[in-house]
């Protein structure tokens, strides 16, 4: 690694730099304090999310009920899974866009740069109104995170209103800052840097960010369903009057599937840049990747019914969904088999980013195998609900989405601050993590198999056993979490400098400009070969 | 637009978390009016916050775009400033309709499946039979499942009297846009104002009919949100319908203004554009609901 230094000579022609106070993050319009934005918020988000976790973990470490009651159990899964999904792994992906989609296609900043803080600020009112339901008479949704009626209709707290609505405000959001990725990536490249060219993080956010435009709307068409339904006297979901609840399953889940993928679609961007650096080796099927990318996105639109396996669709309806569902094994084994042909006879190191992309692949792909057994509609009757759809899905959530972050974030954090992690505390972070993780998640499947039901604050006592360990391990990975914050904030604050490439194997724009990266690059666009 | 090399990156602005503040305001707020009325409480101080929350919307709405279109009357865009605004009109249209293909899926949905289920069809015998085995599945859905909890309508809106009469408003409106943006392309500002004038008043006579057809609906044919299914999915997309013609119009008055003003010349008026777009989709989402809401 050369160890080139240049921080100043930057702030030329471009005479606003960052103000001071609070000012500076309220009125922000540039993509770096946005990004910044986004990323705390998202941890904020993780940590309360992550205590309401523990909570459910804390309660369900014995059998019989002990700490909390059932009904703010039901809280607690409901709140649980809406911060974690919404709050923290949608923000960190957006404010990873934030920070690397100009840099990397050597634009000046997001081609709407008002719209973008507009975008973020409203995160931290609408998680606000949604958390102040903990405290309101009747208590916050415990519905659950996928919020079916009549529960969320008929039964529900008179909280759903304002969860309805800072639902709303989460999909104001999120439509906004895609239109704003979409925009900076089909009109600001830089010259030379087609559409072919273009880093694969900047590739997977395109598609995410069509995926959400196209189903955001959607979300906010069922919840306002919902609304007409409770306030209004509408029977959308009441059978009574000709509706179907079964009806809100189908327009949720036409959200919610391409919903799974907009959480983990970043992720396997991260992930084939990270990858090549530390193998030294160019990824390995660049157009493969594209297009195993936009496949999946399509098929995502086609499976929704598979979480619906067993509300009694017709038989057609069942064996559509489930070979639909099955396609979309052959574009992610067509990444899987790319990531490992990356790595085949490269040089490999092992650092932070790298240790969690490899965990990344490895763990992904059991959540991924788990997803296949779901698929099978007969075998899903057997599955359907239980502990083992917990376990399939934080397998792709946890060492997917969330280990996807935590790589994203050691591989440019030295970009962003110019100052290097401390590499020793990181590999603990990481193994604390992984071991972690895999002890809360790994005896769920065991779990699921034998018929433990999901959402429940109780069980019978065959389960105790596998529920203990599950119960430390989420504790061992909730508290590592500290560390991982304490090591930020230490690089941050007395890191060693960075050098400008900081990896050895980075490519890409980048990794042209110094670290910590100007205040604003690429005021003239860079020409790319 | 003159040819701004670089492209403009603005300064710091308060508008977004001026807008956020507003919205906040005027979720809490009609939450709460929902909240309060439904629990049969008072809903003054709800009514009040909302109603601040949506004047800071409407300042924030004024003040925000009235800057932008300084800048641009600054000179200050570029044609890849210009392509930015067009992409994200054309993204956010995208979304709409996708909102709009929610309201409709659920439409099919009901019809084709489980209106039918509930009357029994396929494998639904005794669905039918257990849960309300004198109901006859049909559409319009005149008697409800429970027609007690939900009183179906007595009659339905015929589309062949006002509807059909919309349908030609919104059509004739445009065309009638399409005139004007052409007038505004040639440079003549008489026809513009002409045509975007008749635009609006197409715009507003459709929605004083739209207006009189559900208080006839209310009053006299027993068709409200409550009669059912049927009632359910007629307000809720036609409404959401006429809830974007009032803001196409709103925008078409505005546009209105601008010119009278003397914004926009012959190359560069994507204010106008987009509005024009918009207008568009608003007619195209109408031509779906005569068609799969009035007629079939």
């Amino acid at each position: 690694m050369s160890a080139v230094i240049d921080n100043p000579s930057h702030d030329d022609h471009e005479h606003h730099g960052p103000t001071k106070g609070i000012a500076r993050w309220l009125f922000t319009t540039n993509h770096k304090d946005i990004g910044s934005m986004y990323l705390w918020f998202s941890f904020a988000m993780f940590l309360v999310g992550g205590c309401m976790a523990l909570t459910i973990r804390a309660e369900l470490f014995q059998p019989g009920l002990q700490l909390v009651e059932p009904e703010f159990f039901n809280q607690m899964t409901t709140m649980h899974g809406l911060i974690m999904v919404f709050g923290a792994v949608m923000p960190a992906f957006v404010g990873l866009a934030n920070w690397m989609i100009p840099m990397m296609v050597g634009a000046p900043d997001m081609a709407l740069p008002r719209m973008n803080n507009w975008s973020f600020w409203i995160l931290p009112f609408a998680f606000g109104l949604l958390l102040s339901t903990l405290f309101m008479e009747g208590g916050a949704p415990n519905f659950g995170w996928t919020f079916y009626a009549p529960l969320s209709t008929t039964y529900a707290p008179d909280t759903v209103t304002y969860f309805i609505f800072g639902v709303h405000m989460m999909g104001i959001s999120s439509i906004m800052g895609a239109i704003n990725v979409i925009a900076t990536i089909l009109n600001m490249r830089a010259p030379g840097m087609t559409l072919m060219k273009m880093p694969l993080f900047v590739w997977t956010w395109l598609i995410t960010a069509f995926l959400l435009i196209a189903v955001m709307p959607v979300l906010a068409g069922v919840v306002t369903m919902m609304l007409m339904d409770v306030h209004f006297g509408t029977s959308f979901f009441d059978a009574a009057g000709g509706g179907d609840p079964v009806l809100f399953q189908h327009i949720f889940w036409f959200f919610g599937h391409p919903e799974v993928y907009i959480m983990i679609l970043p992720a396997f961007g991260v992930v084939s840049q990270i990858i090549p650096t530390f193998s030294r080796k160019p990824l390995f099927g660049y157009h493969s990747m594209v297009y195993a990318v936009a496949s999946i996105a399509i098929l995502s639109f086609i499976v929704w019914a598979h979480h619906m396996f067993t509300v009694g669709m017709p038989l057609a309806g069942e064996l559509f969904f489930m070979y639909a569902t099955m396609l979309i094994a052959v574009p992610t084994g067509v990444k899987v088999f790319n990531w490992i042909t990356t790595m085949f006879r490269g040089s490999l190191t092992f650092e932070a980013p790298m240790l969690f992309s490899v965990a990344f692949v490895v763990l992904f792909t059991i959540g991924g195998f788990s997803g296949l057994m779901l698929a099978i509609a007969p075998s899903d009757f057997q599955y359907h609900d239980t502990y083992f759809v917990v376990a399939h899905f934080h397998y792709v959530l946890v060492p997917g989405a969330i280990f996807g972050i935590f790589a994203a974030v050691y591989y440019w954090l030295p970009k962003w601050c110019g100052r290097m992690y401390s590499e020793p505390l990181a590999k603990a972070h990481f193994w604390l993590s992984f071991i972690g993780m895999n002890l809360a998640f790994f005896p769920m499947h065991f779990l699921g198999l034998a018929g433990m039901p999901r959402r429940i604050p109780d069980y019978a006592l065959q389960f105790a056993d596998f529920n203990s360990i599950s119960s430390v391990g989420a504790f061992i990975f909730g508290a590592t979490q500290l560390l991982f914050l304490y090591l930020v904030i230490k690089a941050i604050r007395s890191g060693e400098p960075a050098t400008d490439q900081v990896w050895e194997g980075a490519e890409g724009l980048e990794w042209t400009v110094s670290s910590p990266a100007p205040y604003h690059t690429f005021s003239t666009p860079p020409e790319v070969k | 637009m003159s040819a701004e090399t670089s492209y403009y990156v603005p300064a710091q602005s308060r508008w977004p978390i001026v807008a956020t503040v507003g919205l906040f305001l005027t979720v809490v707020g009609a939450g709460s009016v929902m909240n309060a009325s439904s629990a049969g409480e008072s809903t003054g101080m709800s009514w009040l916050t909302f109603m601040i929350g949506a004047l800071i919307m409407a300042y924030m709405l004024f003040g925000w775009f009235g800057h932008v279109i300084q800048e641009s009357q600054q000179g200050l865009y570029s044609e890849q400033m210009d392509r930015s605004f067009r992409w994200g009109m054309s993204w956010f249209i995208f979304s709409e309709v996708m909102f709009f293909a929610a309201f409709f899926g659920a439409l099919f949905y009901i019809r084709v499946l489980a209106v039918p289920w509930i009357g029994g069809e396929g494998a639904n015998t005794s669905t039918g039979e257990l849960l309300w085995p004198e109901f006859e599945a049909t559409w319009p859905l005149m008697v409800n499942p429970n027609n007690e909890l939900y009183p179906g309508p007595s009659a339905l809106i015929s589309p062949w009297g006002i509807p059909l009469l919309n349908t030609a408003l919104l059509v004739a409106s445009s065309v009638t846009i399409t005139i004007a943006h052409h007038a505004l392309k040639d440079g003549d500002r008489g026809k513009l104002t002409l045509w975007l004038g008749a635009t609006i008043a197409l715009g507003v006579v459709f929605l004083y009919f739209q207006g009189y057809e559900y208080v006839h609906a209310y009053n006299d044919l027993d068709l409200t949100l409550s009669s059912g299914i049927y009632g359910t999915t007629f307000f809720l997309l036609t409404g959401f319908h006429g809830a974007h013609v009032t803001l196409g119009t709103l925008m078409l008055i505005i546009m209105f203004f601008r010119v009278r003003k003397g914004h926009f010349d012959k190359a560069n008026h994507f204010g106008f554009e987009a509005t024009a777009w918009y207008w568009h989709f608003v007619d195209v989402v109408w031509l779906g609901l005569f068609f799969l809401v009035y007629i079939l």
